[in-house]
């Protein structure tokens, strides 16, 4: 095994201050807090400037200018307001109106103003979520559920849909608070406790793989990309 | 006794450094643990395997550079899987940090097919925000979404684009997702919406939320984290940065599994104390 030491000064950028962040694994001290001072702000800085250019400009800026001088994404058609799907030219004025209508609220006597953009914005989202949910989870998953429970000659399956069938109705009874859980209910939501238990059990253990994968993936870059060890 | 009580008092730094120890040694030293290929690992190489060669698939990239161990060796091996079966790949991306970053991989895979031409085999169309929104608005036409590509070029000029209008260009819809918004939106939103058949890559953290998905085939196939990342390699039969990292992951298990027995012997033993 020999050392390969990168000569690019991002890589040896990127591996001091992945030190430094391990440096807290130790304790608390000035090198880490100017690592992380330094991500916040690098992060914000990035994202406001990635905000402005991949939303504001490309889906209004560039567009309005097109639209005022007649054009927009279909060639064949001129004209300001000559809009089709997907290319609105100067009715993205409303969308702009509301957009800066949000900024009402650091002006107190018109701070009103700012709920109908508001409004807008919660009635689109709420509307495809609760469509996309009564779709995808809600009549899919229920539908999955009902599965046989016996298949001849197949006992792995047979035991599969039981237990997954025993364990649907025990969470659910688990969740069902307008009684208390006493007698066959009682067991039954504690049935369904076992199943709740082993199912955040899966999830403890993806969630310290997705830790250690972080672990894994500094490591890899100071081994590979920074130290060359090969 | 005694041992137990020196135990329940260990300074936790102790516990980093031989985490630390443990994950790294088989980083420079590999073990070459065992590693099978699961069913739902299977579901998705066998969802690309059965797409016909020429399709075009549609490739969504939802992460940044904070999902780089785990996602990035699902988009490199995906995208190459792809790549070698002459499927056409339009990619999207649906997180503001993240075009960059898959722009990087796909070019880096993509110099592994030098007769495949940017444009006619694939397109980065890069970011829109948007969300769900975004989602919705491609099924009545991904160029109205998309007007220009990652590169700023137009993408009705781009020879592939001219074959696709929404989502029935595709047959397949791949997802490679870190989170919101990722593999369950686009399950929400186009799936069951569109019946567009998906497979998704996802980060291990978030795994369990999307296997009642895979039950309700709703996903043909799905990677969890960096195990999903390393099994999907191994029935490629590369050797990628995910299965260089699975012994380590493998100890790293052990050591967590150890700590917390060894966290309810001492709870136990302290609990018996008068």
């Amino acid at each position: 095994m020999t050392l390969h030491v990168s000569h690019d000064l991002g890589t040896w950028v990127a591996a001091t201050l992945t030190l430094f962040v391990f440096s807290f694994l130790y304790k608390d001290n000035p090198l880490y807090k100017f690592a992380e001072n330094l991500f916040v702000g690098v992060s914000a800085g990035y994202l406001m400037v990635q905000a402005y250019w991949t939303t504001i400009d490309s889906n209004l800026v560039r567009p309005l200018v097109q639209a005022f001088h007649g054009k927009g994404v279909h060639e064949d058609l001129h004209g300001m307001f000559a809009a089709q799907q997907g290319d609105y030219r100067g009715w993205l004025l409303i969308p702009a109106v509301f957009g800066v209508l949000l900024f009402a609220r650091l002006i107190p006597k018109i701070s009103w103003l700012s709920r109908l953009s508001l409004a807008l914005i919660i009635g689109v989202y709420a509307g495809l979520k609760t469509t996309g949910f009564a779709q995808g989870d809600f009549v899919a998953q229920v539908q999955a559920s009902l599965q046989p429970l016996w298949k001849a000659g197949d006992l792995g399956f047979t035991v599969s849909s039981i237990l997954f069938t025993v364990g649907i109705i025990s969470c659910l009874l688990f969740f069902f608070f307008s009684r208390e859980h006493k007698g066959a209910l009682g067991v039954a939501s504690k049935t369904g406790v076992y199943f709740l238990m082993v199912g955040f059990g899966a999830g403890y253990g993806y969630t310290v793989m997705s830790r250690i994968s972080l672990l894994i993936g500094r490591y890899q870059f100071l081994l590979d990309n920074w130290l060359g060890l090969r | 006794m005694r041992f137990a009580a020196w135990l329940a008092k260990l300074d936790r730094r102790w516990i980093f450094l031989i985490m630390g120890i443990l994950v790294l040694e088989p980083l420079l030293f590999p073990l070459a643990l065992p590693l099978k290929v699961t069913p739902p690992v299977q579901g998705f190489v066998d969802a690309i395997d059965h797409v016909k060669p020429g399709s075009i698939i549609l490739m969504s990239c939802d992460y940044d550079p904070g999902s780089i161990p785990e996602l990035v060796p699902m988009t490199r091996t995906a995208f190459r899987h792809l790549m070698s079966r002459d499927c056409k790949v339009v990619v999207t991306c649906l997180w503001p940090a993240g075009p960059g970053l898959v722009d990087s991989i796909i070019t880096e895979v993509s110099r592994e097919f030098p007769t495949k031409v940017y444009g006619q085999d694939w397109v980065n169309l890069g970011y829109r925000a948007g969300q769900e929104a975004v989602m919705v608005q491609m099924g009545q036409g991904i160029q109205n979404v998309f007007p220009t590509d990652f590169h700023g070029n137009q993408s009705h000029l781009l020879p592939l684009m001219r074959s696709v209008r929404d989502y029935s260009s595709f047959p397949l819809l791949v997802n490679i997702s870190a989170g919101q918004p990722g593999t369950k939106e686009w399950v929400q939103q186009v799936q069951s919406r569109f019946h567009l058949p998906m497979v998704a890559g996802v980060t291990a953290v978030s795994a369990p939320e999307y296997y009642p998905y895979l039950q309700s085939h709703q996903l043909l196939g799905m990677l969890g984290g960096m195990a999903g990342a390393a099994e999907y390699e191994l029935s490629r039969h590369e050797k990628g940065s995910a299965t260089k990292g699975m012994d380590a992951q493998s100890l790293g298990h052990i050591f967590v599994a150890l700590c917390i027995v060894l966290g309810n012997v001492i709870q136990f033993l302290q609990r018996r104390q008068p």
